[in-house]
């Protein structure tokens, strides 16, 4: 019972930091262009910066 | 333009497909001077460059995406942040939460089934938990199915929304009074799992929509937005097209599209026709002659009086006879939608049967409500909601490797009910580009003659001659003579490639012979070089192949159709169809009950194609047809046709398998349901097999060659 007062907000806390990335991945542009991320790594050189 | 001296340009590359196009683009642009950053998206086609104001400007900078071998067109970003991006945006994160949700609260639950001898306090405090994940997360998560059950009901009608709504709304809440009275049941995971299994259909749902319309759709903002009107004191300034009226005059460069219908008072050219009339030979027009909006001015610098804007040009008009189209299609229902006509009453006959049932067999309102909300957790499409959307996204997928966009979603369904298929020439059938064929009539050096004046023109028969260049020729002053053909000199002679009228044999015979140049030296009989526009490559096979009943609607002459249609092997034909024909004569198959597949690419054709049961157009074809069309495919073959035929069949075979599926796992676990056997655990393990069985049978279509 007691540990359940520890795990329970860890795996919450951990849970809510993933799901705050995806949000923040997703307003940052992360998913605009998943066709060209899929690429983009097989060209090395990468000639201007991101937006 | 941006506030710090950089200008920012969009441009839409349809044919960029790739990594290595994508490095291309970037590499060449970025190497154009000025120019700060250029950033491609390969998933909507698009590149946007950003570049120092002043220091280049959009022609150079297609310029250089021309360079690396793609057409680019610019367009106005503006227009395009359309509503579907935020509302795909606002799904994905509702996804998200429900994703984040049921993960947790599943974990939970699972605590809870396996601790059957779990003390009741920590029961509670699981509950507890549970409820403090699950209720903010269905308020947030479930707002699109809410809004779509509101938007139902205030129109008095049934959709699957409503009982999904009902169904996450009664189990949240049952669950929310259970906890609070130490209930030994508690369904908050049934309600988020169930949200988030159907929010992945509709994301999906939507993303298939997406994926092709990206391209297609936009591609009709492309019109002009202004037109370059010349004052009476002969200033030039570019002018809103909305603000043009008739009587103004208008400047156009050559390369430059008509924005209105008018009639030439200055200048010369030849004329681009081909979206109006179909016909591949360019016409050449001069002062007094008319010019019809949406053709394309190849050569000439023209000044043209306005004589219709907007909604009166031709090019109104058809968009006009689209829009009718359009409307007289009709709804047509998707398979999901008839189901759900059924189902949905159903689903809430049934629940509210086991309520009454329960309460008439004497247990309290309490037993009887959960029992009734297990039936309506239980028989919550969730497999229903991923049938058709996981069919559609790996079909379209399928497709899109194929280089076919898929615009709609119910295109499929209609596609696959296909009995009969239209098609147009030019363009369709024909590759739309004229070639040489009379080349083995010419000598080497007259060949190479013709090709070196075609040089530098961007006519298109002189383009058809670009391929037969062949080392120097010593020319010296070169000219183009817009609406008559090109000359030079080559060794003190003058050489001129051209009309018939005007650098040819005026007394030649068989006047109609198609597209023709004639290449005079001096003084010397012209020779003919005679152009035709070729089918596809694999027309008459496409076309044998399809095994279903074909015709041809073209707005050419009769002898050009007759020669293609026996060339393909195709019966049934007409010709010298006008846009209104085209539609009619598809009315009346519909009439006759026959579900028509119809291919075109012509402006002529944007009607007919909105008028189809289905329709397809390629990729070169023209915006207005693009934006009718419910599929586009790339290349210069008509195999795709074929193969969307194909994947059509095979989607709704594997659609209606999967609702089979869905329905089976109904019928085993309704009756526990109403039995008062559903516990959690089951409605949970029914749910998740379920939707896990429909989207494995989808991914069959994958592996199909």
């Amino acid at each position: 019972m007691n540990a359940l007062l520890i795990l329970l907000p860890a795996a919450l806390a951990l849970g809510g930091l993933g799901l705050a990335a995806f949000m923040w991945a997703l307003k940052n542009g992360q998913f605009d262009d998943l066709d060209g991320a899929a690429e983009r790594i097989l060209y090395d050189d990468e000639p201007t910066d991101t937006r | 333009m941006r506030g710090d001296g950089a200008d920012e340009l969009c441009l839409l590359v349809p044919d960029m497909h790739c990594g290595g196009c994508v490095a291309e683009i970037e590499k060449r642009l970025a190497a154009v001077p000025g120019v700060a950053s250029a950033r491609a998206n390969l998933s909507n086609r698009q590149v946007a460059v950003a570049f120092l104001h002043g220091t280049t400007d959009a022609d150079a900078l297609i310029a250089a995406v021309a360079g690396a071998g793609f057409e680019a067109t610019p367009y106005d970003p503006a227009m395009l942040a359309s509503r579907d991006d935020a509302e795909e945006k606002a799904l994905l994160r509702a996804l998200a939460v429900a994703g984040f949700a049921a993960a947790n609260v599943m974990l939970l639950s699972v605590g809870v089934w396996a601790g059957s001898d779990m003390d009741p306090a920590t029961r509670d405090l699981l509950h507890w938990v549970s409820a403090l994940i699950a209720l903010p997360a269905v308020a947030y998560a479930g707002r699109p199915f809410f809004r779509a059950a509101w938007q139902a009901l205030s129109a008095r009608a049934v959709t699957m929304d409503v009982p999904i709504a009902l169904a996450v709304l009664l189990a949240a809440g049952m669950s929310l009074y259970e906890t609070m009275h130490g209930g030994a049941h508690a369904y908050f995971d049934a309600s988020v799992t169930l949200l988030f299994f159907l929010l992945i259909g509709r994301y999906l749902d939507r993303q298939a929509r997406r994926k092709a319309t990206s391209a297609a759709e936009k591609l009709l903002l492309l019109n002009a937005s202004h037109a370059m009107v010349l004052d009476d004191d002969g200033n030039r300034r570019a002018v809103p097209l909305a603000e043009i009226a008739v009587g103004m005059k208008v400047a156009l460069a050559p390369g430059d599209r008509f924005p209105v219908d008018g009639r030439v008072v200055e200048g010369r050219a030849d004329i681009d026709n081909q979206l109006i009339s179909g016909e591949t030979a360019p016409h050449a027009v001069q002062a007094g002659d008319a010019v019809h909006a949406g053709t394309i001015n190849r050569n000439g610098a023209l000044v043209v009086q306005v004589t219709a804007t907007g909604d009166d040009t031709l090019l109104g008009e058809i968009g006009r006879l689209v829009r009718q189209a359009e409307q007289a299609r009709g709804g047509y229902v998707r398979l999901a939608d008839r189901l759900a006509a059924v189902y949905a009453p159903a689903v809430h006959i049934v629940a509210a049967a086991t309520f009454a049932g329960w309460m008439l067999a004497g247990s309290d309102w309490r037993q009887a409500l959960l029992a009734a909300v297990a039936v309506l957790i239980i028989t919550c499409p969730c497999a229903l909601g991923l049938a058709v959307p996981v069919v559609q996204v790996v079909a379209a997928g399928r497709l899109f490797q194929r280089g076919i966009l898929l615009k709609s979603g119910d295109a499929l369904e209609r596609l696959a009910a296909v009995d009969q298929v239209v098609f147009d020439k030019t363009g369709t059938l024909t590759d739309g580009q004229p070639v040489l064929v009379n080349a083995d009539r010419l000598s080497a050096e007259d060949l190479r003659l013709a090709a070196a004046l075609a040089k530098h023109s961007r006519h298109p028969l002189a383009r058809a001659l670009h391929g037969h260049a062949d080392g120097d020729v010593p020319l010296t002053d070169w000219r183009e003579e817009p609406g008559r053909g090109v000359r030079a000199r080559l060794e003190g002679i003058e050489v001129r490639l051209g009309s018939r009228a005007w650098s040819g044999n005026a007394d030649a015979d068989d006047i109609d012979s198609g597209p023709e140049l004639w290449l005079r030296r001096g003084d010397a009989m012209p020779l003919r070089l005679r152009f035709a526009d070729r089918p596809r490559g694999d027309a008459a096979e496409v076309v044998s192949g399809l095994g279903l009943p074909t015709e041809i609607l073209s707005g050419d002459r009769a002898t050009v159709v007759a020669k293609v249609a026996t060339a393909l092997g195709i019966g049934a034909w007409r010709a010298d169809q006008r846009p209104a024909d085209k539609t009619q004569r598809l009315r009346e198959l519909a009439d006759d009950g026959h579900r028509v597949l119809m291919i075109g690419d012509g402006l002529n054709d944007a009607a007919a194609l909105a008028a189809a049961h289905v329709s397809m157009a390629p990729a070169a074809a023209a915006d207005v047809s693009q934006t009718s069309a419910d599929l586009i495919f790339q290349g210069r073959k008509l195999a795709p046709v074929a193969e969307a035929l194909t994947t059509a069949r095979r989607a709704r075979a594997l659609m209606t398998q999967n609702f089979g599926l869905a329905l089976a796992y109904n019928l085993v676990a309704v009756p526990l349901a109403v039995a008062g056997l559903a516990t959690p655990m089951v409605a949970a393990i029914a749910m998740s097999s379920s939707s896990l069985l429909v989207t494995l049978n989808a991914l069959r279509l994958r592996g199909q060659a």
